[in-house]
């Protein structure tokens, strides 16, 4: 038998580390999903049907102004989505508005969990203080900003805009969008990130004070790559949120000039427009792109998934 | 390496807890000195002020000589051993090793020729690629020297950093860390809450208790001369026996019958002023079955008779357990020792007497023996300060 390594055919190699499982953990598997079925099952009912509901809505030529023209027609929507230059730039700009805002929210967020976590006198009066915008409801906050930025009564707009109405230009809009969603979400990164730093011991930290590192190569060298996976999972629930952002747009320009996100054309082709065919191939769309940001975050990142087991890999 | 002295170094926590109170230890260079004493006593804390890593409330450190308070840790040369180890666990044994080369910039080959020579020492050539979390716990200790020994640092401080081995591994760090410290010949201090630790391993021994320094001396020094009862009760296993007892005629009454007092026993107290009421401490190596002695060496010293409640064969030795019919030494000062010393976890708790016999000790569970000993072994103790009414230097 010289060739007795080789596998036998169809049977696909297995992965290393993932030795074959012992009766005992085969049982526990076992209960475990029994444990989870009528979760699962309630998961399947209120999110798997919907999806799957979209998508077959997705497939069809579907617009309630011409319900008689229902009709199925294979990929034609996506097509018509992804040839259009609208959907394109929503897509640009959710893109810039998500990429800039988490970015902003993790250096601020960081700054905001070290001070949290070092506070010794008052913590839970800076904790309450530094979590109010998280605590206030996104659209209420959208229109204080709104009205903030109001040309003549508003406040932010006498003291810096001039004569000029920021919220009527594109690049002026843009950051005042991701002005209310940085004040907004900076206090849940910084809780998601206060959370990761409990998990670097004191220790660590005077090691690193002996071993020479003074505070910046104490936080760049230890504190950061030991928090590293909690980073990664704030950045990903952060970045996973910030592709679907709505309210703060709807409020403050209602997607004029350009500013408008991936969600806002769905609303706009679903709610407003009526045309269900459309609108539901861009919802597809952006559960596509949402997974596949996820997808990344774990596979190339190496985030570990929520909630994913850690413990029996030691 | 370096000269450390404690110039009555007084450590108060912001809450207002007293750790370390006007300690005073002039550490020579080369020396090694253990800090010693129950869980809680501020050997960490002193530890950590030599370090750098907690203020010094009060008194003044000096490195070589001069003022080290205001100094950052990184700037005192120093290297440190947790008892955690506190290895970093993103980088590999060879990267923890040269982290603190690297925050010095010190050239790439020297970092690695230094990281290789370390782990040839510590035997961690084949380990050096892997991660901290994949090691055994005495590896991972191995590491933690490693780390401290390849900046060739002015001094070594470690606290308690053999606490996380099981015991027959412990035993063997011991062994090399005395040595390592010997071929390196770095000034070192070593916090433990293990006498054996602390007799087996230090050029001086300070013992600690709650935030005082107690006594400074050689491991034998502090087992012949302690200078009261808690440092008599600290060092040496099993503990000193501790019986009430009264000065009367020049002699000695307590529950092991009547003992005559020996001149030097005598001169002490007298020197001394001892009270009426004392404690009497013996140490159970200092007992032996009278049966094993012959008459001439018997009649050297003092028996009394005693049911042996439990019987310890160790195979070299036997620790034979009595209860005395009269209560054993009871004073705040050693009520509160036996809380320190974790009394409770002995056969008998705190009450009883324990004798070690020769391993040919033919004594029985529940059958009465003779035991003897030899009177100019007693120590005397103060029951109300704890002082050593016998000690001499
Ligand atoms: N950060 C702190 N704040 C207040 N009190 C402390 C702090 N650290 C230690 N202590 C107190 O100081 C005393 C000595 O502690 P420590 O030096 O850690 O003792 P050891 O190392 O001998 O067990 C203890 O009573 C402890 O409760
Ligand atoms: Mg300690």
């Amino acid at each position: 038998m010289s060739h007795a390594v080789t596998e036998a055919p169809g049977q696909p190699a297995r992965p290393q580390g993932k030795p074959a499982l012992s009766e005992g953990k085969k049982a526990e598997r076992k209960l475990g999903l029994l444990l989870c079925a009528p979760a699962a099952l309630v998961m399947l009912a209120v999110t798997g049907y919907p999806i799957i509901y979209s998508i077959w809505l997705s497939l069809q030529r579907y617009d309630l102004r011409f319900p008689d023209e229902r009709q199925f027609v294979g990929l034609d929507n996506y097509v018509a989505v992804l040839s259009n230059s609208y959907w394109w730039t929503a897509f640009g700009t959710t893109m810039f508005i998500t990429v800039v805002s988490v970015a902003i929210e993790l250096v601020l967020g960081m700054a905001l969990a070290l001070i949290m976590h070092r506070t010794l006198v008052g913590r839970g009066l800076v904790r309450t203080v530094t979590l109010i915008p998280y605590g206030i409801v996104t659209v209420v906050a959208a229109f204080s900003w709104f009205y903030a930025w109001t040309p003549e009564t508003g406040y932010l707009a006498n003291a810096l805009a001039g004569d000029g109405a920021p919220l009527t230009e594109q690049w002026p809009s843009l950051w005042i969008i991701i002005l209310a969603e940085v004040w907004k979400t900076t206090p849940f990164m910084a809780l998601l990130l206060m959370a990761g730093l409990a998990l670097v011991p004191d220790d660590l930290l005077k090691a690193a004070s002996v071993d020479g590192a003074n505070a910046w190569q104490r936080f760049s060298k230890v504190m950061v790559p030991v928090m590293k996976p909690a980073i990664l999972v704030a950045l990903l629930f952060r970045t996973l949120d910030a592709f679907r952002v709505f309210d703060n747009i709807f409020v403050l320009t209602n997607g004029a000039n350009d500013t408008g996100s991936v969600s806002m054309q769905t609303y706009n082709n679903l709610i407003k427009g009526l045309n269900l065919g459309i609108g539901s191939a861009m919802a597809v769309l952006i559960f596509v792109t949402v997974a596949l940001i996820a997808f990344i975050f774990i596979k190339v990142f190496g985030t570990a998934a929520p909630g994913s087991d850690q413990g029996s890999k030691r | 390496m370096a000269e450390i002295v404690l110039d009555k170094v007084t450590k108060r926590y912001p809450d207002g807890a007293l750790a370390v109170s006007e300690m005073e230890i002039e550490i020579a260079d080369g020396e090694f000195v253990i800090l010693v004493g129950p869980s809680g006593c501020g050997k960490s804390t002193a530890l950590n002020m030599i370090a750098g890593l907690e203020d010094i409330s009060s008194g003044e450190l000096r490195i070589d000589g001069s003022r080290a308070n205001e100094k950052a840790p990184k700037d005192r040369d120093i290297a440190m051993v947790f008892q955690s180890y506190a290895l970093y666990p993103h980088m590999s044994v060879r990267e923890n090793m040269a982290f603190p080369l690297r925050l010095a910039k010190v050239a790439d080959a020297t970092v690695r020729s230094k990281v290789e020579e370390a782990a040839e020492i510590l035997d961690l050539t084949q380990h050096l690629d892997r991660k901290p979390s994949n090691l055994s716990g005495g590896q991972r200790q191995r590491v933690a020297m490693g780390r401290a020994i390849v900046r060739s640092p002015k001094a070594f401080l470690m606290d308690e950093p053999l606490s996380n081995l099981d015991a027959k591994l412990r035993g063997q760090m011991r062994t090399s860390v005395s040595k390592l410290q010997r071929q390196l010949g770095t000034t070192t201090v070593y916090v433990t809450h293990d006498q054996t630790e602390a007799m087996t391993l230090g050029d001086r021994v300070v013992v600690l208790r709650g935030g005082i320094v107690q006594q400074i001396g050689s491991p034998q020094f502090l087992y012949d001369h302690p200078a009261n009862l808690f440092v008599a009760g600290f060092i040496g296993s099993p503990s000193m026996n501790f019986v009430p007892a009264t000065l009367e005629d020049g002699t000695l009454k307590s529950p092991l019958g009547t003992i005559p007092l020996t001149d030097r026993v005598r001169r002490l107290a007298e020197a001394a002023d001892a009270p009426r009421e004392v404690v009497a401490g013996i140490r159970p190596e200092h007992f032996e079955d009278a049966a094993l002695l012959d008459d001439a060496h018997r009649h050297g010293g003092v028996s009394f008779s005693a049911t042996v409640d439990v019987l310890e064969s160790m195979g070299a030795e036997k620790y034979a357990y009595f209860s005395l019919e009269e209560d054993l030494a009871t004073t705040a000062e050693l009520e509160e020792l036996a809380a320190d010393a974790g009394a409770g976890d002995v056969p008998g708790g705190g009450s009883a007497v324990v004798a070690r016999l020769a391993a040919s000790s033919e004594a029985r569970e529940g059958s009465p023996l003779d035991v003897w000993f030899d009177p100019d072994r007693i120590q005397l103790f103060d029951p109300a300060k704890g002082t050593n009414l016998t000690y001499s230097a």
